[in-house]
């Protein structure tokens, strides 16, 4: 590194749930230059400094999604974040909020792959076809309709902005019923009655949102799972109403 | 999972809501500032004998329980989730409390309006 | 045996920890002046059955300076209200085309607001022809 080196100071929480009874705040210094990331920070933390601190990472360029903490307070992608911004006061990195710490900076995603899976986070065909049939046909303005929300990198970072989610885990939270939508959206696909009668209408599917909305400002990718969830009130709220004198709807 | 029940009071949170944020600043403006200061509007515009009139009007009626009943109703949502937000999990006393407020102010304006003397 | 010991942070005050949680909760505090509003008017109704004195007593009321006050605070807090309902609005329309593009956040809220102004317009100008 160049003898322009600055030091910056990076407070680290830290929670080894053989040792301590709750997390507490541990304080580095590290040099850095600009074009360092608050991942290469921590990465020079267990390397040069303290080997023990332990965090998620892996691909170092925000389309993994390991490698979401809180940066002073805020969920971000700690790859997709500069120390440059936080000098020369120093940052805070905790784990993702609303989630439970494992260890240091990891969180325990159980949860959010239990309901990842209970959506059915694929297409469901609308159609059986064969392959002389060919592919699936598709308007520009079909895909329009789920493109963005296709883009999760499931980072949770949506999960650690949801104050809903960190009252009552109970609630689906942003990131899976933003898949739900993408899925339920795509005109390919024919498991909406399916995916909305399992979880969609109910409290802990989109009536648990109460339209906070910073889901969607902290997502890296530019997912807006605070649209994906409420535009599906409207249509929820109808088919409650309606679902008695439409033929069929009565027995789900 | 169970159905939610919230689309009833999702729909009356949302109406009320609508309503306030489009004609809400309006009447608050001639009910509680201009009316009693007794500027742009006539002195006499909420007196006694117009607001009889006016709520006797099958059109009156609506409009004066449209505006309180779904006002309320729109705060009662916003309240409940707000104390749920708070970190009150007395679920059951929150929801009674709020709704059944709504629920009873509604009631004493549609029992006031139907019962009005002419 | 299992050495994990997951650690749940508590919740206790969590909308004091980012500004936009305040801004969130300010849009939702509004619904307790909403409701103050509400039950002064329904105060009126029922006064305008009790009969003219009772309903007068009601007007004399309004022009107190408490409740001259409060209504300002009401009458900003309204504002507000207007202003943060067509701004979570784009978030809870389906999204909509027209003429191919898609129907831009901005032009939402701005038609909202717009569409907002006209409404008390009309209000105020239906309210002074009537009277």
């Amino acid at each position: 590194m160049a003898d322009t080196e600055k030091i910056i100071e990076i407070q680290v929480l830290r929670y080894r749930p053989e040792q301590d009874k709750e997390p507490v705040l541990q304080s580095y210094k590290v040099p850095f230059t600009d074009d360092m990331s608050v991942l290469q920070g921590l990465q020079y933390i267990k390397d040069y400094l303290d080997g023990t601190v332990s965090f998620r990472w892996s691909c170092r360029m925000a389309i993994c999604g390991s490698c979401g903490m809180m940066i002073d307070g805020k969920p971000k992608l700690s790859c997709k974040t500069f120390l440059r911004e936080y000098y020369p006061q120093g940052l805070k990195v905790e784990a993702l909020a609303h989630l439970p710490i494992e260890r240091d900076l990891v969180v325990g995603v159980e949860d959010f792959v239990t309901k990842l899976e209970s959506i059915k986070p694929y297409i469901i065909p609308k159609e059986k076809r064969t392959l002389e049939q060919g592919e699936y046909l598709q308007t520009p303005q079909q895909r329009d309709m789920y493109e963005q929300f296709s883009s999760c990198i499931n980072c949770m970072l949506c999960y650690a902005a949801c104050p809903q989610y960190g009252l009552n885990p109970s609630f689906t939270g942003p990131g899976v019923l933003a898949l739900m939508h993408r899925y339920n959206a795509d005109s390919r696909d024919g498991g909406q009655a399916e995916r909305l009668n399992s979880l969609g209408h109910a409290d802990e599917g989109f009536w648990g949102c109460t339209a906070v909305g910073y889901c969607s400002e902290v997502c890296p990718k530019g997912v807006d799972p605070a649209n994906a969830i409420n535009q599906n009130k409207m249509n929820s709220a109808i088919n409650y109403f309606t679902r008695f004198v439409t033929p069929g709807e009565a027995d789900k | 999972m169970k159905r939610s029940n919230e689309p009833i009071f999702w729909s009356l949170f949302g109406a009320g809501g609508m309503l306030a944020a489009l004609i809400g600043p309006a009447l608050v403006f001639i009910t509680g500032i201009a009316v009693p200061l007794g500027f742009i509007f006539a002195a006499d515009t909420m007196s006694y004998s117009h607001m009889l009139a006016f709520s006797h009007h099958w059109l009156g009626k609506i409009v004066v329980l449209a505006v309180i009943a779904l006002f309320m109703w729109h705060a009662a949502h916003r309240i409940h989730i707000l104390l749920h937000d708070f970190g009150v999990h007395a679920v059951t006393t929150v929801r009674v409390l709020c709704y059944g407020g709504a629920f009873v102010g509604t009631v004493i304006a549609a029992y006031t309006l139907l019962t009005l003397k002419p | 045996m299992s050495n994990r010991r997951p650690y749940v942070r508590s919740m206790d005050g969590w909308w004091k920890r980012d500004p936009y949680f305040i801004r969130y909760m300010a849009r939702e505090v509004s619904a307790v002046f909403v409701a103050l509003y509400a039950i002064v008017l329904l105060f009126g109704l029922v006064r305008l059955g009790q009969g003219e004195a009772a309903f007068n007593g009601w007007l004399q009321y309004l022009k107190t300076p408490w409740m001259l006050v409060f209504h300002v605070i009401v009458l900003a807090v309204f504002c507000y209200h207007t202003w943060t309902w067509f701004n979570i609005m784009p978030k809870t329309m389906p999204i909509i085309f027209i003429g191919g593009k898609r129907l831009q956040p901005g032009t939402i809220t701005g038609t909202g607001l717009a569409a907002s102004v006209i409404a008390c317009l009309a209000v105020l100008f239906i309210v002074r022809g009537m009277s």
